[in-house]
């Protein structure tokens, strides 16, 4: 306005608008009306819900397992006193690694590394069993080994002090941690094990599920074997698991079908776990156990390497009782021998 | 070729060099990357950490002898420690470039580095401080700037990275109690640079204050040549310490930056040996009632934190320390809140206390078994610690195993349950989480089986925990575990701990049952 007061000479109209300008100016305003209708349509949540009590819809795992072969043992009890030559040997009566693992897979090894402690106090999966394990996939063909766990100490801290990460690094398998990031939401039919967020990221990549377990024991469950190894996949508040704990390990014979899992009794903690803490709580039993079905390596696992009842270990019946496998060692397929 | 060449030029080099070492040390403070890299190196040769914890200590802790690198130039060039080495005064330097008045004319920028009345404040606060140390608390790591450097990256800044790029510190997010008061600090103190430049350096800074009153007896300093000088304040333009380079030289405020040389059009400034003192003011310009005022207030805030009583018989239960403490006012001596230990924690459980340990303990590291807990195999924090608050103690040492079997385990408090929230006293639950982690052999929390009648008539048997006050070493594993997580029913407080004998609980360290039992396996 100014301007057209100081130039009267201009031949410009007073106040005019172009048409231009006011296509372009009724095309903004017109937009951003429209935009901020459609934007706030699509935001809008006409319903309430109460929280905490969402709809989850969780992932559903696949099973890893092999089919069941009728030649072939399901079970090898194999005693020895490395870690190498055991394991080896304990591969060997079950039909070799290539029986489990092909060219090109890729492997995950759950290890048990729940606690900060050095290999000697048993509490933890023993890097020398890793180191085997990973190479025996590597010589099978396995394109990569993954290992992964999810500890109750600090996760650095229990890879680095139980001796994995320096495995890891040496064999150049790919450590994961449980990051930020790397849960997803769970869904399983389990006794209680419903809807829980779980450790995904291994499972990405994996075609083949190895547990790979210490023999320890335990003050809640009596035992941690391989099936309460997959513990370690689950986040969340697990300190809750306690409270229906038999029925939990038995979930995870649900949760988990693995295509192998290896119980490391070659020494075994008897007393004070599952954390140990002392030399005194551990006993060398020279045994490795490997098998298709948990149940039957862990049900040998407490009778000869922990040496117990089977009768108090209630998880197991449980499991047995849902079909999830066989408690019976005896009445499988199973070969044992000496290293 | 020349022009590269420039002193300015080689100074930023050094610039970038040593801030970026400093940020490469932070960042491996990390058990996956530690290795032995010298961590607390700028810590170490921080004169002022030396020189004040020997007055609360009368020692020099390890490493700190590392000071006397420092000392040495100090003494010849003056603080060129403040713009060639120290990383929290780079810093500043930078951020006054970024946000300061750069683009603003040549006069503007001449007044603002013109040397201000204000500038003598860090003078006092040092004083404060010695006063303080004088008396028996040491304060200095309140605003001592690698202290706080390190302080703000430890509970500020890298959880600030790792909240935008998840993992990409930690493993799992960690927290800082209180990190917004640091942050704040932090945002304040780098803000300041576009009201004043090197607001920091220039008027709080104790270190800088100590480093200019050694930089008095410094050999070299920048001089003016008064034959050749025109008087036209040029010298001012690009000036760090606000030294007065167009008059007599303020020695002890002078930075050694070297950019007045370089801004000369007349070739008149240079860096002399020896030049004449009636061109300099050579020593720090604080009228002696001020310094007296300083000396008031140091010694005030000793007496005013130490009749508070908290760290006495009015000690806080949350007051617990990390392994490898001395005893709380010894630890109160030592501690420079540089929050080391808590970067270097691997579970978060180290947190800069807010008050639990009175006024004079801001900062320094509690353990907060909410957010994490003590791990056994672990003494990173007395491996990283640069003044000896806490010792570098051996895992033997901590465990109580090998040849410290005698002595026994360094115990950092005793866990105590409140069976009104605990599931399986109060509530018809089984649990004994805390009894499956707790780490020591045998276990100090153990449970008795009983076999109840619940509310609908049905029986059922429970395991319901105890404390072996005798074994427990006050890890907080339970604590942190327990499935009451908004208060557990399971606490560690201080009580019990070793470092002081007045804070013991059992006698003879505790002879329980269980103690006994064990004494009899080995034997």
């Amino acid at each position: 306005m100014s301007v057209s007061k100081s130039s009267p000479s201009t031949s410009q109209p007073e106040e005019s608008v172009s048409r231009r300008e006011f296509l372009v100016r009724l095309g903004i305003t017109g937009a951003l009306l429209a935009g901020s209708g459609f934007a706030a349509r699509k935001l809008w949540q006409p319903n309430h819900f109460v929280p905490g009590f969402e709809k989850e819809k969780g992932l559903q795992l696949r099973s890893y397992a092999l089919e069941a072969s009728k030649l072939l043992p399901s079970l090898a009890i194999v005693h020895g006193t490395e870690h190498e030559k055991t394991i080896r040997a304990a591969l060997g009566a079950l039909g070799g690694m290539g029986r489990f693992v092909q060219k090109g897979d890729v492997v995950l090894i759950k290890p048990n590394v729940a606690f900060d402690r050095p290999p000697a106090l048993a509490a933890t999966t023993h890097p020398d069993a890793l180191r085997a394990v990973a190479k025996l996939c590597f010589e099978a063909g396995a394109r990569k080994v993954v290992v992964a766990d999810n500890p109750i100490n600090s996760p650095t801290g229990c890879f680095f002090k139980s001796g994995l990460t320096a495995v890891a690094s040496d064999m150049n398998l790919d450590l994961l941690y449980p990051e930020t990031n790397s849960f997803v939401p769970l869904s399983l039919d389990g006794e209680i094990l419903k809807e829980w967020t779980f450790f995904h990221t291994p499972f990405k990549q994996a075609t083949k599920v190895i547990g790979l377990a210490p023999c320890k024991d335990h003050n809640l469950c009596h035992a941690s074997m391989t099936m309460k190894n997959w513990y370690g996949l689950l986040g969340g508040r697990r300190n809750q698991f306690h409270q229906q704990i038999h029925s939990i390990v038995s979930d995870f014979a649900l949760m988990m079908k693995p295509t192998l899992v290896i119980l490391d009794g070659l020494n075994v903690l008897m007393s004070n776990g599952p954390t140990g803490g002392r030399l005194s709580d551990v006993k060398t039993m020279n045994t490795i156990v490997a098998g298709t079905d948990m149940l039957a390596v862990d049900a040998y696992g407490y009778t000869h390497l922990l040496e117990r009842d089977l009768a108090e270990l209630t998880y197991i019946h449980k499991a047995h009782d849902r079909g999830l496998g066989n408690k019976n060692w005896k009445d499988t397929v199973y070969k044992e021998l000496q290293a | 070729m020349r022009h590269l060449l420039k002193i300015r030029n080689v100074r930023r080099v050094a610039q970038v060099f040593f801030f970026f070492l400093f940020l490469f040390f932070v960042f491996v403070t990390d058990l996956r990357y530690l290795k032995g890299y010298p961590v607390s190196l700028f810590l170490e040769l921080d004169p002022l950490v030396a020189f004040a914890t020997a007055i609360t200590t009368h020692t020099i802790y390890m490493g700190l002898l590392w000071c006397l690198l420092l000392i040495v130039p100090t003494l010849l060039f003056g603080r060129i420690f403040c713009n060639w080495i120290c990383p929290y005064g780079i810093l500043h330097h930078f951020t006054g470039w970024l946000l300061g008045k750069r683009r603003a004319d040549e006069r503007e920028r001449i007044e603002a580095n013109r040397y201000r009345k204000l500038y003598s404040l860090k003078y006092v606060i040092l004083i404060g401080m010695i006063a303080a140390a004088i008396g028996g608390t040491l304060q200095i790591g309140w605003l001592d700037p690698i202290c706080l450097f390190h302080r703000s990256m430890s509970t500020v800044i890298l959880p600030l990275i790792n909240l935008f790029f998840p993992s990409s510190i930690y493993v799992r997010q960690y927290f800082h109690v209180g990190a917004w008061a640091i942050g704040f600090l932090l945002v304040f103190l780098v803000g300041m640079n576009v009201v004043i430049p090197r607001f920091f350096c220039r008027v709080l800074c104790p270190l800088g204050a100590f480093l200019g009153t050694l930089s008095t007896a410094a050999l070299w300093r920048i001089d003016r040549d008064t034959t050749k000088c025109v008087d036209c304040d040029l010298c001012l333009k690009s000036c760090e310490g606000a030294s007065d380079p167009h008059t007599q030289l303020r020695k002890s405020e002078c930075f050694v930056c070297f950019n007045c040389i370089e801004d000369c059009p007349e070739d008149a400034l240079s860096f002399k040996f020896l030049p004449p003192l009636q061109r300099e003011v050579t020593a720090p310009a604080v009228p002696g009632r001020r310094a007296f005022l300083g000396t008031l207030l140091g010694l005030g805030f000793y007496a005013f934190a130490r009749t508070s009583g908290a760290s006495d018989r009015n000690y806080d239960k949350k007051v617990i320390r990390p392994p490898g403490s001395v005893e709380e006012k010894d630890f109160l001596d030592r501690c420079i809140k540089c929050d080391q230990c808590i970067r270097t924690c691997p579970t978060n459980v180290l947190q800069p206390a807010v008050l639990e340990s009175g006024l004079e303990g801001l900062w320094t590291p509690i353990l907060n078994m909410k957010i994490g807990f003590c791990e056994v195999n672990c003494t990173l924090c007395g491996q990283v610690c640069p003044t000896g608050a806490i010792q570098r103690i051996t895992i033997e040492e901590k465990t109580g195993t090998g040849p410290f079997e005698k002595e026994g385990p360094v115990k950092l408090g005793t866990a105590f349950y409140d069976y009104g929230r605990c599931l399986p006293w109060a509530m018809e639950t089984p649990c004994v989480v805390c009894e499956e982690v707790c780490p020591v052999s045998p276990k100090a929390i153990y449970s008795r089986e009983v076999t109840i009648t619940k509310r609908d008539g049905n029986p059922i048997t429970l395991r319901r925990p105890y404390v072996d006050p005798a074994l427990c070493i006050g890890c907080g594993i339970c604590e942190h575990e327990c499935p009451v997580t908004d208060e557990a029913a399971i606490r560690v407080s201080a009580v019990g701990e070793t470092r002081s004998r007045d804070r013991r609980l059992l006698m003879d360290g505790g002879v329980t049952s269980a103690v006994q039992e064990l004494e009899k396996r080995q034997r």
